[in-house]
């Protein structure tokens, strides 16, 4: 377990610095890409883009830049965006990491209560005509793009429906912090999570449907229901909590995506200002440092909750340690 | 070995018995027949297979439908042109057609095959015509990035399991970084730096010209490639060490015999199992690096981009969002329906890690 947990942790450690060194590669080194120019503005003469390029240290070697760069995204913290002179980039994604952790906490606790719902009754009910549309529900929920789902949303709710009492309570697109009005938060929110919800619901149900019936075939659940426990029982305290290990690890992995920058889309059609809206603001304007910024902190972010994930799944299911 | 030799390998004692017997009819058919009949036979998942084929067909003749039906041309701007509707010229760009909107409103949907059907965009091009040519950059890279994907995947897969040793340890951890880095933010980050490259870039004998179709196609393409490779590498350890592939080394057959004609037809199935998914994955994901305005670039369309121009005209004129939404739900879904059928037909008990 120890030795599991030590070289987990050592292959994170170089996952980060291979992400950091590719991040740093593409976004400076990739070759005919001049991160000067694009701080230059048109038809730079030589004279401007030699002054950026010493300004912004873009002329010294290729690992005293990489260090430097390190340096003032996890040390000093003063990186600096491009677009924006003298705006630090740090302290904006620290300001718009709420309205991220609100939107894909919310999010989670939606698709996990739903697909629990649905992954169990399509279990229990297979064999009926129930089965087949619970699961067809769960596949077109998997087959949308949540950025267009988010445009219907906002279409019904906010334009079409908003005059009738079911939709006339939805506040116009964008995000209220909790501490600032907690009701409005939720109200903002509601639609958003719904949308972001529902490609893992179906994912969720999917995999759950078809690991309880997997494990509904083990020699221990005929056991189970050999000496006489209910069909409830069996299911909760035998089927339902073995499937949950492979349900919290594919948990722990969406949970992470998301935060770490997977909730981008959703942020944006429902223009909720956290971190993927950050990055997506720095897109359009090519704020190289930003999108540097959020791409590394989120793919941390990311890498961190996996190492976490297997840490957990080896303690749960003790069969991963060998492997 | 046949029936007939099994029989007679029998031993003396059964040998007046046993007659050779012919199998029935479908028990005799080659894996593959088996396969096909199973999936033939998967009602759900031929008729996923007609409705995907139809978008297919429907989107290449976009040239047909544009040039001899609708009579636009739907990447140029049409501020100024005029329409038919129920008899009458109407102009496309129409004053005053939102209370919010100042200015001109595009033309909504007129429901005639003739006339902008599906009503106008901001710049005033036939919104249906683009939907056809949107769909056929969709597909096209949806489609080419799968095979370049699965094609990637499997060769190293192929040279990491046939190989062994240091070679796969190297290929995998390399993988299982690819793996790491989360999806969408490599695609964001090779997406912006290549498309701050107007002149377009050199790959090698490839010349890509600035807003060509490949750049999406291959930024996609390797996205996904741990995605194939580690069920097919999984595969490829199983059957390396299988007994036709002893007998195959036995008789001195060469690395590339061995690899390509004894390995790669045993493993081709998992691939045949994963690719529709892949397209269907590729298909989100190139409408999603549209959306954000970093997949493909204007003139060209595809469905993400038509998505991303509706977007402010979403309240006034919905249908320029909402068709190119319906297709791609209607594709995605198709696929993922039939990959299950296709996966059911190859290997009833094969579990498919969805990717993304």
């Amino acid at each position: 377990m120890l030795l599991f947990t030590v070289r987990r942790v050592l292959w994170t450690v170089l996952v980060m610095f291979v992400i950091t060194l590719l991040v740093f590669v593409i976004f400076f080194k990739t070759p005919g890409v001049d991160p000067a120019r694009s701080l230059a503005g048109r038809n730079p003469s030589p004279q401007v883009l030699a002054e950026i390029r010493q300004q912004f240290g873009l002329d010294r070697p290729f690992p005293v830049q990489y260090l430097v760069m390190m340096k003032k995204l996890f040390i000093t913290r003063d990186l600096v965006s491009y677009s924006n002179q003298g705006q630090r980039v740090f302290p904006e994604i620290t300001a718009a990491a709420p309205a991220t952790l609100s939107l894909v906490f919310g999010a989670a606790v939606i698709w996990v209560a739903l697909a629990i719902a649905m992954g169990v009754a399509a279990a229990v009910l297979r064999g009926t005509i129930l089965d087949p549309l619970l699961m067809i529900i769960a596949l077109i929920g998997i087959s949308m793009p949540v950025f267009w789902l988010g445009e219907v949303a906002n279409l019904i709710t906010q334009s079409k429906m908003h005059g009738t009492p079911l939709f006339s309570w939805v506040p116009p697109l964008g995000y209220t912090p909790l501490t600032q009005n907690p009701g409005l938060w939720f109200e903002g929110l509601l639609i958003p999570w719904l949308t972001l919800s529902v490609l893992y619901v179906g994912l969720y149900a999917r995999v759950l449907r078809a690991s309880l019936i997997e494990i509904g075939n083990e020699d221990y659940v005929r056991t189970a229901r050999a000496k006489g426990l209910t069909e409830q029982r069996v299911l909760i305290r035998h089927t339902l909590r073995t499937s949950m290990i492979t349900f919290v690890s594919l948990f722990g992995l969406d949970f992470g995506v998301l935060v770490g920058g997977g909730a981008l889309l959703t942020e944006v059609v429902f223009g909720i200002h956290g971190v993927g809206y950050l990055t997506y603001q720095s897109l359009s304007n090519l704020d190289l440092p930003v999108i540097m910024a959020t791409v590394v902190y989120g793919a941390f972010f990311i890498v961190l909750a996996n190492t976490l994930v297997d840490v957990a799944y080896s303690w749960l299911d003790p069969r991963v340690r060998i492997s | 070995m046949t029936a007939t030799d099994m029989a007679a390998a029998g031993g003396p004692g059964q040998s007046g018995t046993a007659r050779p017997r012919v199998l029935p009819g479908p028990a005799a058919r080659s894996p593959w027949a088996i396969a096909g009949r199973r999936l033939r036979h998967n009602r759900s998942a031929m008729a996923s297979l007609v409705l995907f084929m139809l978008i297919v067909a429907i989107s290449l003749a976009a040239p047909l439908y544009a040039h001899d039906i609708a009579h636009v041309n739907p990447f140029a701007n049409n501020l100024n042109g005029t329409t038919v509707v129920g008899g009458h010229q109407v102009p496309i760009m129409q004053q005053g057609g939102g209370t919010l909107h100042l200015g001109e409103t595009p033309i909504g949907p007129t429901w005639d095959m003739g006339h902008y059907f599906l009503g106008a965009d901001n710049l005033g091009r036939d919104v249906a015509a683009r939907l056809l040519y949107g769909g056929r950059s969709s597909l096209e890279i949806g489609i080419g990035s799968a095979l370049i994907c699965c094609a990637i995947a499997t060769l190293v897969a192929l040279a990491a399991g046939f190989f062994g040793g240091a070679v796969d340890a190297l290929l995998s951890r390399l993988m299982d970084l690819i793996w790491a880095f989360p999806v969408y933010l490599l695609a964001i980050s090779i997406s912006t730096v290549l498309l701050t490259r107007a002149n377009g870039m050199q790959i090698g004998p490839l010349h890509l010209v600035a807003g060509s179709l490949w750049l999406p196609t291959l930024i996609i393409a390797l996205i996904y490639v741990p995605y194939v490779y580690r069920p097919v590498r999984g595969q490829v350890l199983s059957v390396v060490s299988r007994e036709y592939v002893e007998a195959a080394i036995a008789q001195g057959a060469s690395n590339v015999r061995l690899i390509f004609s004894e390995i790669l037809p045993n493993v081709v199935s998992v691939v045949i199992v994963l690719f529709p998914l892949m397209i269907a994955t590729n298909i989100l994901t190139e409408s999603a690096l549209s959306f954000l305005s970093i997949g493909v670039q204007p003139p060209n369309a595809s469905w993400g981009t038509i998505i991303s121009d509706g977007q402010q005209l979403l309240y006034t004129r919905p249908w320029v969002s909402l068709a190119p939404g319906f297709m791609i739900v209607l594709v995605v879904l198709s696929l993922n329906v039939l990959g299950d059928g296709v996966r059911d037909a190859l290997d009833p008990r094969a579990k498919v890690r969805r990717a993304g």
